[in-house]
């Protein structure tokens, strides 16, 4: 029986320790890791709550990530609650496997701190690891905060492990911003939390003897493509799962989440459309502008960037002008992945609106208020010229002279 | 519980059947002759994990399965680490008391090809062995990448052509010395490490049952001869192994703790390295005048081993 933990009502956590305290909550029974800056304190801390009786699981320190996700792996066929966490190279080096546990439908929760990848090495937050894994067949929730990656990372588990999703599920917070920030985060009584998450109920249980099962078969040409068109109807239709979890716990907490959440959004002309902690900068410099200039800036979110909320940015943004879609990875050679999803949404609309790229804060690079408000004031230009005035790629927050791509074909 | 009877093949080799005969494997492979040993050598209920290689994709060709027990395959390199996970939640659950038969006992077994042990999956069997978790590793050694098409791994031995070591005008093959796997896995501190060679099923059954009930990771390296990339006729296998073990090719021993060696097997009349190599398509090219200085490299090399393993043995360090 596990040592009580002592909470207060109000706690003052940094995203690390609020995700670390959600595993222990959630009574994970495995935490199979490898430590990466700046992930680390989460396993250390699963770590040092089983040392000291707190969790009656066991943490397991392997020799790298890509073991860290396989050990996960095979803990979690074996029928308990997994969870682990990572960042950056660590992500890059667990990506094979990150394919392997969701094509075995294996309901692991991974808290994601993310980080820039090498080269060159950085150790600082932007989306390159959380776009690596965008194709993986995980779940993808975003945390802007360390209430949010606690709450997240209690629900990850309601919807990875519900039998009609069954897919592992990533909860993502910006390295450094979130994860050494500390914070006020108000978390649930053991009891609440642990009632919340429930118990586990494991499907194809490698520990059941009675019931042999054969986990990771070979398909070729004859069988492969009805897996993986099922495994993608899966994360499709996750999206009601997710719904009902987050009502669960707005019921519970009276803290709201929505897959796409819209802030200023009901007169907005001008908007930016974002991930992670700059959604809550770019939502001050809306507020801002509002009052200094009169345009109606608005901002959107995406808190589930997999299964991409296709309707709900749609809906979100329909009856936007100009449209500031911010891509924290470098693109190598095409537009921003986000850009992309998010002109897909748009394409199919009524109203059609101006959408533009923006390349931001690369290795931890400062994205302010003051560029947040010059982007606003840019896309005002765009929706009163009624088209892209600009390059449709940008690089925001670049030293040196100017960089943009591609421009709208006016002839 | 071990099975106790294996004094008789015909009775041994029926019992306790969790291995289906319906798998891909070529005719003449000594894998699941291999398998077969492991899986009837015990009662225990069996988690077994399989890296990438001819066992695996031999036999979970989906929708069908040869595995009547709890069977995973992930990648390449990583049985070892599956294999643990899954011992970790054992320990867990068992603890909690939630398992469906909380006292039945289980063991955990990891099976690689020699490229996924020495090679690409050395890593992941490092780490699993350094743990201490309770599984057993057992590499099935045919010394070479045969699902692929026959490369080299670093378990192919000198002298041996593959598709990556290729003999011709101006090459005798490979010529880097086999990785002393056993050696290695010894050094880890493991309790039980062994060579095995199914050949002498009566000793490998009693090596693979030592092993299961040793606590800690114990690692067994197995002879497995590839009738395909070793180019010799299936229904030579288990002449071809009793050419190796006779040979002092594949000396057949066990490391308990680390330090004391014993020597399983020790053939009445060794036969010459040349007349093992003789026996094999992979050797044919050191017949020629300007490549039969090979045979004598190796003849000594295997000398020279089976020397230290006698002196080991007689010294008990």
């Amino acid at each position: 029986m596990a040592v009580k933990f002592d909470l207060n009502e109000r706690e003052v956590w940094d995203g690390n320790y609020a995700a670390s305290q959600a595993l222990r909550q959630a009574d994970v029974d495995v935490v199979v890791a490898y430590p990466i800056t700046p992930s680390t304190p989460i396993v250390e801390n699963y770590g040092s709550y089983v040392g000291n009786g707190y969790i009656d699981g066991e943490f397991v320190m392997v020799e790298s990530e890509h073991a860290a996700m396989s050990g996960c792996i095979g803990a979690s066929a074996s029928g308990g609650r997994v969870s682990t966490a990572t960042s950056s190279q660590g992500f890059a080096l667990m990506a094979e496997v990150l394919y392997q546990a969701s094509g075995m439908r294996l309901p692991i929760v991974l808290n994601v701190v993310n980080r820039a990848l090498a080269s060159p090495l950085n150790v600082r937050g932007d989306h390159a690891d959380m776009y690596l894994g965008r194709d993986s067949g995980w779940i993808q929730f975003g945390a802007f905060n360390a209430q949010e990656a606690y709450d997240l990372a209690l629900c990850a588990f309601r919807v990875a492990e519900n039998h009609s999703v069954r897919l592992p599920v990533m909860v993502h917070q910006d390295g450094f911003i979130t994860s050494h920030t500390a914070q006020n985060v108000y978390p649930l009584t053991d009891e609440a939390a642990k009632k919340f998450v429930g118990e586990i109920v494991p499907v194809d249980d490698m520990l059941d003897f009675s019931r042999p099962v054969t986990y990771g078969a070979q398909t070729e040409e004859d069988w492969h493509f009805e897996h993986k068109a099922k495994q993608h109807k899966a994360i499709m239709d996750s999206r009601s799962v997710i719904d009902d979890v987050f009502t669960e716990f707005k019921e519970l907490t009276g803290r709201e989440y929505k897959r796409v959440e819209s802030y200023d959004m009901e007169d907005a002309d001008v908007v930016i459309i974002g991930l992670g902690t700059t959604v809550e900068t770019a939502r001050v410099a809306a507020r801002e502008l509002r009052a200094e200039t009169g345009i109606k800036a608005g901002v959107v979110a995406i808190r589930c960037f997999r299964p991409f909320p296709y309707d709900e940015v749609r809906e979100a943004l329909k009856n936007a002008k100009s449209i500031a879609v911010t891509d924290r990875s470098s693109p190598g050679g095409a537009m921003g992945a986000f850009y992309n999803e998010v002109s897909a949404a748009m394409y199919t609309s009524k109203n059609r609106p101006l959408v533009t790229g923006f390349v931001y804060g690369l290795g931890g690079r400062d994205f302010s208020i003051e560029e947040a408000k010059r982007i606003f004031t840019e896309q005002q230009a765009h929706a009163d010229a009624g088209y892209i005035t600009t390059d449709i790629q940008q690089f925001s927050g670049l030293r040196g002279p100017k960089l943009g791509f591609f421009q709208t074909d006016r002839s | 519980m071990a099975i106790t009877s294996i004094k008789n093949l015909k009775e041994f080799s029926t019992n306790n059947d969790r291995f289906e005969g319906a798998h891909t494997l070529c005719p003449g492979c000594a894998h699941s002759m291999i398998v077969r040993e492991l899986m009837n050598c015990t009662d225990d209920n069996l988690v077994v994990a399989a890296n990438t290689g001819c066992l695996e994709v031999s036999t979970a060709v989906y929708p069908f399965t040869s595995w009547d027990t709890s069977w995973i395959h992930i990648g390449f390199e990583n049985a070892a680490t599956a294999v643990t996970g899954a011992e970790v939640m054992h320990k867990v659950r068992k603890k909690k008391g939630r398992l469906k038969d909380n006292d039945a006992p289980v063991k955990f077994v990891a099976f690689g090809g020699d490229g996924s042990t020495f090679d690409i999956g050395f890593q992941w069997l490092s780490g699993a062995m350094e743990r201490g978790h309770d599984f057993t590793y057992i590499c099935l050694d045919n010394e070479n990448y045969a699902n692929t098409g026959g490369q080299r791994s670093s378990a192919t031995p000198v002298g041996a052509t593959t598709s990556t070591s290729v003999a011709g005008t101006h090459s005798y093959g490979k010529k880097e010395k086999k990785k002393d796997i056993v050696s290695i896995m010894a050094a880890h501190g493991a309790p039980y490490v062994a060579q095995l060679a199914p050949n002498k099923w009566k000793i490998m059954a009693k090596g693979f049952q030592k092993a299961l009930e040793t606590e800690g990771p114990c690692f067994i390296n197995t002879v497995s001869p590839c009738c395909t990339e070793w180019k010799f006729d299936p229904k030579d296998t288990i002449g071809i192994t009793d050419l190796s073990t006779d040979s002092l090719m594949f000396p057949i021993y066990e490391i308990i703790d680390g330090h004391e060696l014993n020597i399983l097997y020790r053939p009445k009349n060794v036969i010459s390295v040349e007349e093992y190599m003789a026996s094999q398509g992979r050797y044919k090219h050191l017949f020629k005048p300007q490549y039969r200085h090979i045979i004598e490299q190796v003849q000594k090399d295997v000398d020279a081993k089976w020397d230290l393993l006698q002196r080991r043995e007689e010294a008990r360090i």
